[in-house]
């Protein structure tokens, strides 16, 4: 359309200006991530030099060694796995559970559950409360405290009800309900095949939510066993929390002091490493996500 | 007509299915809201939360004489506006610039890595900052090339606040920016070309059809952060927390935390007080600022 008229002078240079501050960003966004894998590949004494900048510089696997020789990361990688899949499984499920009945205009009452559900985002108990409220569940240093707790999103329930109403439309209900389909096999034979993308999208959410999270674990959890890979990381990376035992075959305590440095930028990429494999993949159904979030009824 | 009861009963299995989550969110969610009468009781252990004697408003009373009160109020409520008016305007300059960028490969490049930066844990972000920020890293490196002398950024408590807010906008500025290019592209194509046959510049396409087109979007997003402006990104705060920074970096959560859960005498209803106050403050807020955008741009949250 605005290529039949010539650009103006003023609008060439706008957007001259435009793709050089998309590039300066590109490059802010870019470096930071780009030193820490470079770093990450890079011998102990070149990085306490400061001689890394944009390339490994003496390229060297030994932060990655060490990484994997310190036991507890296995654990923790082992421990975050095991509450991403168990506990997304059990978020999607109860999230279908609640949007469902709350999407069907017949549902008597579900204004009330709404507000219900609703209300929950804008006032809670707070820290406190609910500590108590686990503890006296008895949840507390059981793998429980991880998922149960957390188990419904409020925020996710509201998404995927509203796309469950614009998806499902009524005609097809009442087509299923004449041919004697009852509640549950229409959600189960016909609603879930067709919400993909949404049920994707909420899986999303939620694994991303268990893999990043730490403060659950600091302060259900006592058992190092039970430590999802985030508070590892905090001990090790935010406290600078190192047991030399656990440190693989170093000898010399200087060699040990340069290793924890390398130690850091290893550690980083490894924890991350599983949402950066995925990030390519799931990066259009997160925008998906977003975009449907931001629908208003 | 069917009556009510019959229309319920026929539905009996949508409300099994609902049983569960009800069920999760009246322990989780109200149980806690119950609870939260301990701010209002000396909370002894044994005694449990409906045993326990009452004392009225003397944790209020205490937290708002004590020192420590006016540090933490300042801080959360420098943090908080502080990210809120830096971290407001950027999405939307990065949604307005990447929607006049012509070239599609450029604009999917720069959306895919401005994005991804949102998917690092809080504390891989701390991590992150801890190694480029420290006294021999390279930005301090890149400081001494030009004569500056070098900064032990995170143990200055002058720096916290800067720190947390731009490491926040540069995590965040493009995933937040998806719901305005969302907002964008509903813009109608015929507004564009009626503008452009009328000779308007870009930069008026931008002020007269592009801004007014996101305004709505923009002030549900101002009102949903008016609602937490107290919550101050409290995970990664208590994160990058250290005894030299303490002075400007505790904010209401992380002492309600320490308070309550941290010290070696845990004072649950002190700390379920303060707690219980700024969730009130917030919640006042939110309906005030909702209200006022009614008025005002008739724009509200419901």
């Amino acid at each position: 359309m605005e290529h039949a008229i010539k650009e103006s002078r003023g609008d060439r240079l706008f957007t001259i200006i435009n793709y050089s501050v998309l590039s300066l960003l590109l490059a802010t966004v870019l470096f930071p991530l780009l030193h820490v894998l470079s770093a990450s590949f890079s011998s102990p004494q070149a990085i306490i030099s400061g001689r890394v900048w944009l390339f490994p510089v003496d390229f060297s696997l030994e932060g990655y060694k060490t990484v994997f020789n310190y036991g507890l990361v296995w654990s923790g990688y082992a421990n975050s796995l095991f509450y991403a899949v168990v506990g997304t499984t059990i978020n999607v499920i109860l999230t279908i559970m609640a949007a469902y009945p709350l999407s069907r205009k017949d549902f008597m009452g579900r204004q009330f559950f709404m507000f219900l559900f609703v209300f929950t985002m804008l006032f809670n108990g707070g820290l406190i409360p609910t500590y108590l409220l686990v503890k006296q569940l008895g949840m507390l240093d059981t793998r429980w405290a991880m998922i149960i707790p957390g188990a419904l999103a409020v925020f996710n329930v509201i998404i995927t009800r509203t796309y469950f109403r614009t998806t499902i439309s009524d005609e097809l209900l009442e087509a299923a309900q004449i041919d004697g389909c009852r509640n549950l096999r229409f959600l189960w034979k016909i609603v879930v095949p067709l919400s993909g993308p949404i049920i994707a999208v909420m899986a999303l959410f939620y694994a991303v939510g268990h893999w990043n999270s730490y403060f659950g674990a600091l302060i259900y959890l006592r058992d190092q066993g039970l430590y999802p890979l985030q508070l590892i990381l905090k001990n090790l990376l935010v406290q600078n929390e190192f047991d030399p035992t656990m440190m693989g075959d170093v000898e010399q305590m200087a060699q040990k002091a340069y290793l924890t440095q390398l130690l850091k930028y290893s550690l980083i990429v490894v924890a991350s490493l599983p949402v950066l494999i995925i990030y390519p993949f799931v990066q259009k159904h997160f925008v998906k996500g977003v975009m449907i979030g931001s629908l208003k009824e | 007509m069917k009556s009510l009861w019959r229309r319920t009963f026929n539905n009996w299995e949508l409300y099994a299915l609902f049983a569960l989550p009800l069920l999760y969110i009246i322990v989780f969610q109200y149980i806690p809201i119950y609870g939260i009468q301990i701010a209002f009781k000396q909370f002894s252990p044994v005694k449990g939360i409906t045993g326990s004697p009452w004392i009225g408003f003397d944790h209020f009373i205490r937290f708002f004489e004590s020192y420590e009160f006016w540090r933490v109020m300042k801080n959360t409520l420098e943090l908080s506006l502080y990210h809120l008016i830096a971290g407001f305007p950027f999405p939307i300059l990065l949604a307005l610039s990447l929607n006049y960028v012509m070239n599609q490969r450029f604009k999917k490049f720069v959306q895919m890595v401005t994005y991804a930066p949102h998917f690092i844990s809080a504390v891989v972000m701390v991590g992150i900052m801890l190694v480029a920020l420290e006294p021999r890293g390279p930005i301090n490196a890149l400081l001494q090339a030009v004569g500056i002398t070098p900064v032990h950024f995170m143990a200055e408590a002058s720096w916290f606040k800067s720190i947390y807010v731009w490491s926040d906008i540069w995590q965040n500025i493009g995933y937040s920016c998806i719901i305005y290019l969302a907002a964008l592209s509903g813009v109608s194509p015929s507004l564009h070309e009626a503008a452009v046959m009328d000779g308007a510049s870009k930069l008026r396409r931008i002020w007269h059809i592009d801004l007014p087109g996101i305004m709505p979007v923009a002030i549900i997003l101002l009102i949903l952060s008016m609602g937490s402006i107290l919550n101050a990104g409290f995970e990664k705060v208590l994160l990058m927390q250290t005894p030299l920074n303490m002075e400007s970096a505790e904010v209401i959560d992380t002492y309600v935390y320490k308070v309550g859960l941290v010290s070696a005498l845990p004072n649950y209803s002190y700390a379920a007080a303060i707690g219980l106050f700024k969730s009130v403050v917030a919640f006042i807020l939110l309906i005030t600022v909702n209200y006022t955008a009614k008025r005002i741009g008739n724009e509200s949250l419901w």
